[in-house]
């Protein structure tokens, strides 16, 4: 293990986060607010000076990025970001110490479980930056970092592997310092149509971009305890729609502005995802009884609701647990499904959900024909061994932690039903925020005990890099010197 | 620039790697999913599986849009393939490498042009002519050549008993007068391009550029000559040892291959009649005395195992043969190999992913000059390169000690109208000129990039 490399690149994430929260700090000050203003710049005078201490001491020597250092670096950076952070609404004082490293966690995972109970005392540049935490978290900060910095590149393919949700990464570019522009530049590029779109809706610009940020990342934060429940229906639309795309695969954009939309439209994932989103809004619209006045009212309400879901955002305009049994139990699935591999969102994948769904036809053939081969393509190529354990295992470890959660929380929470406990622990290991029961769309994270939320802290981050690379990071053997 | 390479063997994937230094977006393709993650792990590319001489592979690396399609697979056919493809694809230059003998004669051309190819490499042909070149300069650790053979570089390692030893640059000068220049020294694992206060020691390895005969001079001075090696031994049957023994028997030498086949030995000796073509197992110390290897002026390893090739010379050069060559492809292995005394190392995927890379940086570079050759030197540390200077370069005209140099550049010749001068610092370059530029830690693409 290379540790002055870890250490090095801890160094300059804390950085680059450091001038990241300038921002806030600007927004701060535009409103007026300059106690919160001067306590964002604090908290950034104290990441930039940890993270220049950490580059300092651990001056860089020729040294490769190999597996395991990329796991390593993925890890303690979101773990540090989450820190650090946290360090804005300590300062000002707006939320406690675990409730500020809880929310931070959950903006980075884009999950948007929140324990805040009053929007209304907390000030502009914190708002901002909360929600700004999703916008950072949804795309990666280590993405960022190598899309502007200069450095070598040896070996950082490691990074970016552990960092962008799926169960492979592909570049579309030879060279990862511009797969990874790319990717921040159509991340920008829609977050910005989605602002604009919003701005014609009669939002005011900070609200839009609030939401913006919150949609981007599939993260969830608004800015009232009933998010988007009380905007008018083209707001409504365009969220929804918005989640929709970011929850599609970042490659396939690339490929529509190449021109190549035949080859992006080919997409089984693709299809798939949609055909899951349709066909759920179409099952709860078909049983909601009119429980809104019109059926455009009825439709607007149920995609919105799956769309959030299915894209782990988080957002809501209705509260889903008033729902019918079969509605809530198709929301309830949608919770693990999880959106494209490439994108924002988190939970389990289209694309391993399909690939685990070939994995079983083939086993269950072998068992009637002991002597079939089996292979299995996806995309139209074939799917190595490798990748197709990988992707049981995976499953396999999903459950475990799953369980872990659920069973920790239950131990730590003895008076709270199973079911808000359990939602719960799915809706941040999924990275969706809202669940059911105490931890309704309407409701929020605050009344859980100082464990739980440490548990949920862990869940989430858990939930972002898809287990590996925390589980890694943890493990001694790793650590050990030669 | 955008430059595909087809094929990730044992010389693709060193092409990938000196690509990739360079700063080109590379593309591989290969059919072995194994060899792909390798790739894709180790270095910053973008990958493609399958079949190179496949339209929809091809599409897919982007054939369309890149400026150079390099296919070094195996099969001589199938780069052929993939380089019309590619060519008809739209990539702007195609070199393909293509190796089998009976397509190295005289067909050669009709496939370049047919195939509009930009070039073709034959590694193995490269090696033995950079073999050929160190039998007939024996003295020499390595030649490079330039401009068309009229100006060289040869790398020397100056042993413990040269009178160079403790001996700054302007003495040797004053000592040994001639038109010739050091103009670089490897100690260690260190390249310098010295001035006229380096001091020179036992155990360096130098590089000295002149024309032959120049460098003949300074040799039998410095009582380091040897004379031509006329009585070779090559051990393995290889194409490259087919091709070396071809050229030294033209001119007169006497040839034997030991080599283990029985087939690959008949092949070899219906195809060179005045060849003495032994079956044995090379490996065996006794076919090896036996076959009067104490007699011969060189021992030449061309099998295909670094390992063995390795061994044999050292068991070679304890037998005191004058001049020992050995083939090590893998690099760590030839570091080895240099440490256990063996001076005179012959790679080809080295020789072949200099000409690629030469080649892709004369595409990118603009005007003003032209890369003619370029070599890697003292293991990749420092670099020589030959440009042709053309009309409106900011070099012309100037005297060079009024030109500003970068740190560890060097003009280490000028070559107008096919006569070598050693520069000083009263002397210009000209319009038309090939100028050969040493540098170490400096990339360059134009020769304007020797000014500071």
């Amino acid at each position: 293990m290379n540790r002055r490399r870890v250490f090095y690149t801890l160094g300059l994430i804390l950085d680059t986060e450091a001038v990241l929260m300038l921002i806030p700090a600007i927004v701060s000050l535009i409103y007026g607010e300059l106690r919160s203003a001067s306590m964002i710049l604090l908290s950034s005078a104290v990441a930039a000076a940890v993270g220049s201490l950490m580059m300092l001491i651990c001056r860089k020597r020729r040294s490769a990025i190999y597996a395991k250092e990329g796991f390593v670096i993925v890890a303690l950076a979101w773990l540090s970001m989450t820190l650090f952070g946290a360090l804005p609404f300590i300062f000002t004082g707006e939320l406690g110490v675990i409730d500020a490293i809880f929310e931070t966690a959950s903006g980075f995972t884009t999950t948007g479980a929140s324990v805040v109970t009053s929007f209304e005392t907390m000030s502009k540049g914190v708002l901002f930056w909360r929600s700004a935490t999703h916008w950072i978290g949804g795309m990666g900060v280590l993405v960022l970092m190598m899309a502007i910095l200069p450095s070598d590149t040896e070996g950082s393919v490691h990074i970016l592997r552990a960092e962008v949700p799926g169960p492979t990464f592909g570049k579309f570019v030879p060279k990862i310092k511009k797969t990874a522009l790319i990717l921040y530049l159509l991340y920008i590029g829609l977050s910005a149509v989605e602002t604009i779109m919003l701005l014609f809706g009669g939002m005011d610009l900070f609200e839009s971009l609030i939401y913006t940020f919150g949609t981007a990342g599939t993260g969830g934060f608004g800015l009232s305890g009933t998010s988007l429940t009380n905007y008018n229906p083209y707001i409504q639309w365009v969220v929804g729609i918005f989640m929709v795309m970011f929850g599609v695969n970042f490659n396939l954009y690339y490929l529509v502005i190449m021109g190549k939309i035949r080859t992006a439209l080919k997409s089984r994932e693709l299809w798939l995802y949609l055909g899951i989103i349709g066909s759920s809004v179409a099952i709860i619209t078909i049983h909601m009884h009119n429980l809104y006045q019109t059926f455009g009212d009825n439709l607007r309400t149920s995609f919105f609701q799956v769309a959030s879901i299915v894209t782990t955002t988080g957002f809501a305009t209705a509260d889903f647990d008033t729902w019918t049994g079969i509605s809530r139990a198709v929301l309830f699935m949608l919770y693990f499904v999880g959106s494209c591999a490439g994108s924002t969102a988190g939970g389990i994948k289209v694309s391993r959900v399909i690939l685990l769904g070939k994995i079983i036809r083939r086993d269950l053939r072998h068992m009637v024909h002991p002597h079939s081969v089996g292979v299995v393509k996806f995309e139209g190529r074939r799917v190595d061994d490798n990748t197709l354990r990988g992707v049981t295992s995976f499953f396999v470890l999903y459950c475990a932690v799953l369980g872990s959660v659920f069973l920790l929380l239950s131990l730590f929470e003895p008076d709270t039903d199973m079911i808000t406990n359990m939602t719960a622990s799915m809706a941040t290991l999924n990275n969706v925020g809202p669940g059911l029961g105490k931890v309704g769309p309407y409701m929020g994270y605050s009344f859980y005990s100082v464990g739980s939320k440490i548990v949920l802290s862990l869940s989430m981050l858990f939930g972002r890099l898809e287990i590996y690379p925390l589980i890694l990071a943890l493990s001694p053997g790793l650590w050990r010197r030669k | 620039m955008k430059v595909i390479v087809v094929g990730s063997g044992k010389i693709g994937k060193f092409i990938v790697e000196s690509l990739v230094r360079e700063g080109h977006d590379v593309v591989v393709v290969d059919n072995s999913v194994k060899v792909i993650d390798e790739i894709t792990n180790q270095y910053d590319v973008m990958a493609v599986c399958g079949n190179g001489a496949d339209w929809e592979t091809l599409v897919e690396a982007g054939a369309e849009q890149s400026e150079l399609v390099a296919s070094v697979t195996d099969s001589d056919e199938k780069n052929m393939l993939t380089c019309f493809m590619a060519k008809k694809l739209g990539a702007r230059h195609t070199i393909a490498r293509i190796r089998n003998p009976e397509y190295n004669d005289s067909s050669l051309g009709f496939f370049k042009e047919q195939l509009n190819l930009s070039m073709a490499i034959n590694p193995e042909l490269l090696a033995a002519e950079e073999i050929y070149t160190l039998l007939k300069f024996p003295s020499a650790a390595k030649v490079e050549t330039f401009s068309r053979r009229n100006f060289e570089m040869a790398e020397l390692k100056l042993r413990p008993d040269t009178p160079l030893d403790g001996m700054k640059l302007f003495e040797m000068r004053q000592k040994y007068k001639g038109q010739y220049l050091v103009c670089a020294v490897q100690r260690g694992d260190e390249a310098f391009i010295p001035d006229g206060s380096f001091t020179l020691r036992a155990g360096d390895r130098i590089g000295i550029t002149a024309t032959r005969s120049e460098i003949a001079r300074l040799l039998k001075n410095l009582g380091a000559m040897q004379k031509q090696a006329r009585n070779v031994m090559i051990l393995g049957g290889s194409r490259t040892a087919f091709y070396l023994a071809k050229m030294l028997l033209a001119s007169g030498n006497q040839v034997k291959i030991i080599e283990q086949d029985r087939e690959i030995c008949r092949e070899l000796c219906d195809s060179l009649p005045k060849a003495v073509v032994l079956q044995g197992d090379g490996a065996q110390q006794e076919i090896l005395m036996e076959e009067g290897l104490e007699q011969q002026d060189a021992f030449v390893a061309l099998t295909g195992m670094d390992e063995e090739n390795i061994l044999m010379s050292i068991f070679a050069s304890n037998h005191k043969v004058p001049k020992v060559i050995s083939k090590v492809n893998r690099e760590e292995m030839a570091r080895l190999a240099e440490k256990l005394s063996l001076d005179t190392i012959v790679s080809p995927r080295k020789i072949v992913s200099d000409i690629i890379v030469r080649y892709a940086r004369a595409l990118r570079n603009s005007e003003g000059s032209n890369i003619e050759t370029l070599y890697h030197l003292m293991d990749g540390s420092a670099e020589a390169l030959e440009f042709h200077v053309n009309a409106g370069s900011p070099v012309i005209g100037m005297p060079l000690k009024e030109m500003k140099f970068k740190k560890n550049t060097l003009v280490a010749g000028i070559i107008r109208q096919r006569k070598a001068i050693i520069p000083s610092g009263d002397d210009m370059i000209l319009a038309d000129d090939n100028v050969v530029v040493i540098g170490s830690g400096v990339r360059f693409e134009d020769i304007a990039d020797i000014l500071a």
